[in-house]
């Protein structure tokens, strides 16, 4: 019996698609909130953990409309651009990227407040410019943080689903992941299928975290 | 020459004050700022550095004006050459002894700046060690040559020694008045250590509530009281023990206990653990060298 593995291959392309450019937005964001002294933070933070207390559905549910050929901007990049963001790869990487956004962000950001202040004053003291302070003496500091929020993010896109059934919907090679496959081959009763793909999915998550634990440790041992 | 003048409103542990102070260093000068905690003595230090800045006032270093509210000149802590050294030492902890330095160049040739300073305080042995596998007294010599290697204006140091024990203390003021005497860089010496005073600095500012109430040598400064031909300790009573007709009181000034004798009169209200001044007064004291 043969297994079909594009889900799988569909599945991982997505999550690294989406932790890459995570990193780069997350890393940035992290830091304006938390070292910011402005106010409407207190807006901005509350809307990146957004997606931890609502229903995937809703936030694909919106996408779904925001972007769909009927609205001004779904219209627009259809027409202009000739660019598709419904049932497509690049509509699946904009709701993941919008979906595991907090589990990017809240670890990274967390690593930048409890980073000792009096550190980041000693390398401006010493004529450094923020930039460089960040990528010299702060983010090489916080490498579990940022370590726990790639793995995080990455596994939580491993196991999306509702937005990214509500977005892509589930056409074979092109936006069905496997989480989705695994309901797909469950609701036609094909159960090896199912659980084939499940297995995958449970040992490979093990073997991420497991990783991340065993780096961790080490990590905290030679800082 | 460095102009200080700032006023700003502070909260401290003991409630609100009002710092003001105004004053000057001279080139070359070692001056000392003392005063008990929470009168703003490291405030002044941070307001110099660019790190908190003053609600008026204006500051100058040579020719260059750092700070200055009437005329909105602020200039960032990057651009103001400053060194600062703290209890804390602020050691990079992803970075060896070694990297630490190099990130304090500013011109990448000074490399050789680098190998001179570790051997200076004798730490070329250590230079590809991690901070956290150094003990105190090492920090704190890799903090001050990193600080010296920025080439600064001024030099300010904010209790650097109060984390170290009393040996190393003296062993570490010796080497810092040692780095002074080599580059002369006017520095700015928080403290409330006495020895470190007599011992380093040109001046002396006296810091009480926010404001400098006394400034002067240190011999001027603490001439009334602490350098007469009198003794004078306050310490006190660690044991009362009654012999006869007189009394045999234990008190315990600093680290040291001594034995004074009194009459059963005299002591008949104290109490162990009460504070006492123990003075000679009528003769010269005399000096051992031990």
């Amino acid at each position: 019996m043969s297994f079909d593995l594009s889900p799988l291959i569909l599945t991982f392309k997505l999550a690294s698609v989406t932790t890459l450019i995570l990193v780069l937005i997350g890393v940035p964001l992290a830091y304006w909130v938390a070292f910011t002294p402005r106010k409407w933070k207190y807006i901005i933070e509350p809307l990146i953990s957004m997606p931890l207390v609502l229903p995937p559905t809703v936030l694909g549910f919106y996408i779904l409309l925001f972007f769909s050929p009927r609205s001004f901007l779904g219209n627009f990049l259809d027409t202009v651009l000739h660019i598709q963001v419904v049932f497509t790869f690049l509509g699946l990487v904009i709701g993941s990227v919008l979906f595991s956004l907090p589990f990017m962000v809240n670890p990274i950001k967390a690593g930048f407040q409890s980073f000792p202040k009096s550190l980041i004053e000693a390398s401006y003291a010493l004529g450094k410019s923020r930039r460089e302070t960040l990528l010299k003496v702060i983010l090489p500091n916080i490498k579990p943080s940022l370590l726990t929020g790639v793995v995080m993010a990455f596994t939580h896109t491993v196991g999306e689903f509702g937005v990214v059934l509500m977005i892509g919907g589930s056409i074979p090679g092109k936006t069905r992941i496997a989480s989705i496959a695994i309901f797909s081959e469950v609701e036609a009763l094909n159960y090896s299928n199912a659980n084939f793909y499940s297995g995958i999915l449970f040992l490979i998550s093990f073997m991420i975290l497991f990783v991340l634990n065993a780096i961790n440790r080490k990590a905290f041992k030679t800082i | 020459m460095i102009k200080i003048r700032a006023k700003k409103n502070l909260i401290t542990s003991h409630g609100p004050i009002r710092l003001e102070v105004d004053f000057q260093i001279l080139d070359k000068e070692f001056i000392t700022l003392f005063g008990p905690s929470g009168v703003g003595k490291t405030t002044i230090l941070r307001m110099i550095a660019g790190l908190t800045d003053p609600d008026e006032g204006f500051i100058q270093v040579d020719d260059e004006v750092w700070f200055d509210s009437d005329k909105g000149i602020n200039r960032p802590i990057q651009e103001r050459q400053i060194s600062f050294v703290s209890q804390d030492y602020n050691l990079f902890p992803n970075m060896t002894v070694r990297e630490n330095l190099e990130y304090a160049l500013k011109d990448k040739k000074d490399e050789s700046l680098i190998n001179e300073f570790l051997e200076m305080v004798h730490l070329t042995e250590l230079s590809g060690r991690k901070p956290d596998m150094l003990s105190g007294g090492q920090k704190q010599r890799v903090a001050l040559i990193r600080a010296l290697l920025r080439k600064p204006k001024i030099f300010l140091l904010d209790e650097p020694l109060s984390a170290v024990d009393l040996e190393l203390r003296l062993k570490l003021q010796d080497e810092i008045f040692a780095l002074y005497n080599q580059f002369k860089i006017p520095t700015i010496f928080v403290t409330h250590n006495l020895s470190e005073i007599f011992k380093l600095a040109h001046q002396i500012f006296i810091m009480e509530e926010g404001r400098i109430v006394r400034f002067g040598k240190p011999s001027e400064v603490f001439g009334e009281d602490a350098l007469s031909g009198k003794f004078k300790f306050v310490g006190s009573i660690l044991e009362l023990e009654k012999e006869d007709f007189i009394c045999i009181v234990t008190v315990q000034i600093g680290n040291n206990l001594t034995r004074v004798v009194a009459t059963e009169e005299e002591a008949r209200d104290w109490r162990v653990g009460d504070r006492v001044l123990v003075a000679a007064k009528a003769f010269n004291p005399i000096i051992f060298k031990i």
